[in-house]
């Protein structure tokens, strides 16, 4: 938390689906090691912003600007179509709601985690294999399986499994969409657990959409809350949850279910 | 007041600070909480707030700590030899400033799934940078200090009673080193042995010069280690008239 600049920088972001709107003029800046949750209910436009922002989507109008390694603020949508791939292929991460988005369903878990090793150029099988299972362990996947395919194993699994793929080449940014949704409360607990730990060790910034208030405190330092498209509040995540300002915020704070 | 640079020790100022709640569910009500909340809070001391119980106590705490905005009105910090407000503070700000200078114990922990107790209390230390094998070792110490049982240690606290709860919250808050302690009830439901025990430590905060503002029940407590009252009273908005006669 230094006075170091942004690590991503969006700026009155929209995206139109003909005459409605998916997100509607969103700024925001993301600092190395911040996690942002975006919460809303569906149809909102969280997974909109989400997938405009990792440019899975092309937004209407605004930027979205990113800190290369080497420093410059780079806009994503006027760079050349090589240099995003490689970033995202790189630099980035994301993480599906459903794990057969992310994984490749039919190939070893150990392929699934090596191929993006090979995407930035590691060519040494030994190397791959050896990280492969360095990673498979870390995510608590038994290195005895690293053989089998994703199709073998529970739903859980398979989403630690997409999480090792997605950081074995040390992304700085990664982007979680519904990542604990669908999972058993107890798969749920250690993912996050896996989550917490990686971003204070690695530092990691990520932004997570999910419309689960409770993953979205303990995991997060801060928070949107969208509704239409809009964010109509934002703030430290406890502030957002304890003192919520918007009605629409107070209605989603006080639907909460407490054990 | 606080924006002047002498060195006389203090360390929290708040001056003229208001704050409302508007309750959209209930039609849009507004609940004037209290006006005009000033008070300095020095390096070596322990404040206390006092007044009846709902006259917003804690919500002053949490006013400073951040989870409640402030409406009007500044909230000054000392850090380092820096004055930030953390009224208007962003949230990265706000989130280093609890990281290194401000901390707040409350009586109720909120437990993380999977994590045990000793790594709880030991990561308020990590992150203010101490070495991980020190910090493991003075969770350790803080633990014991407070009675709770070892081979409690490496459970995630969810299951614990709200005693064994609290006192891993106390450890948590009293292994880091800030310079200014928020302190809600830390011995609510403690018994006498183990809120001796936090008496010690407070005292021993206050010997370190550290600036401690808290609410105690207790009156033994509140005698023991508090330096004087705020009475919180004189910043409450009434809601009627014959109440604020």
């Amino acid at each position: 938390m230094s006075d170091d600049g942004p690590l991503l920088s969006v700026t009155d972001l929209s995206k139109y689906y003909g005459q409605h709107a998916g997100c509607l003029d969103v700024s925001f800046d993301l600092y190395p090691g911040e996690v942002l949750a975006i919460v809303g209910e569906s149809g909102s436009g969280k997974t909109t912003l989400l997938n405009c922002i990792s440019t899975q989507l092309e937004p209407t109008s605004g930027t979205v600007e990113y800190s290369m390694r080497d420093g410059r603020m780079a806009n994503l949508f006027t760079m050349g179509e090589a240099e995003r791939r490689f970033l995202m292929r790189t630099d980035w991460g994301f993480v599906h709601q459903h794990p057969a988005d992310g994984l490749r369903m039919g190939v070893s878990a150990g392929a699934n985690v090596g191929e993006r090793l090979m995407a930035v150029g590691e060519r040494h099988y030994g190397n791959i294999r050896s990280q492969a299972s360095d990673w498979l362990e870390r995510v608590e996947i038994a290195v005895g399986r690293i053989d089998d395919k994703p199709t073998q194993f529970s739903g859980g699994m398979r989403q630690r499994l997409q999480i090792a793929r997605n950081l074995v080449t040390s992304p700085r940014l990664v982007f979680m969409d519904e990542p604990t949704g669908g999972l058993d409360v107890s798969v749920q607990a250690r993912l996050l657990d896996l989550v917490r730990g990686l971003v204070a060790d690695l530092g990691l910034s990520i932004i997570v959409v999910t419309h689960d208030l409770a993953v979205a405190r303990l995991l997060s330092h801060r928070m949107m809350v969208m509704k239409s498209g809009r964010v109509i509040e934002t703030g430290l995540t406890d502030q957002v949850l304890d003192d919520p300002r918007e009605p629409y915020t107070q209605l989603l704070v006080s639907s909460i279910l407490q054990v | 007041m606080a924006s002047s640079n002498t060195n006389d020790g203090l360390m929290l100022s708040l001056e003229t600070v208001s704050k409302s709640f508007t309750m959209h569910l209930r039609g849009g009500i507004e609940l004037p909480v209290f006006q005009n909340v000033s008070f300095d809070i020095h390096k070596g001391e322990c404040a206390v707030l006092s007044g009846p119980s709902g006259i917003g106590k804690s919500s002053i705490l949490k006013m400073i700590y951040g989870n409640y905005r402030v409406e009007t009105g500044e909230v000054r910090l000392r850090t380092d030899d820096d004055w930030i407000d953390l009224a208007a503070a962003d949230p990265r700000t706000v989130i280093a400033i609890r990281q290194q200078t401000l901390g707040y114990i409350s009586q109720f922990l909120r437990v993380i799934p999977r994590v045990g107790a000793r790594q709880i209390v030991a990561e308020a230390a990590i992150a203010q940078g101490r070495d991980t094998d020190e910090a493991m070792a003075d969770a350790e110490a803080m633990l014991d200090r407070l009675n709770l049982p070892r081979k409690l240690w490496e459970l995630p606290p969810a299951t614990f009673s709200g005693g064994e709860q609290q006192r891993v919250n106390i450890a948590r808050g009293f292994i880091a080193h800030y310079p200014v302690l928020l302190l809600d009830e830390p011995t609510a439901s403690l018994d006498a042995a183990n809120a001796s025990v936090v008496g010690d430590l407070v005292e021993e905060k206050k010997a370190a010069g550290v600036a401690m503002l808290g609410i105690f029940h207790d009156p033994d407590m509140r005698k023991r280690v508090g330096d004087r009252l705020i009475d919180v009273s004189q910043f409450a908005v009434t809601s009627t008239d014959d109440q604020a006669a």
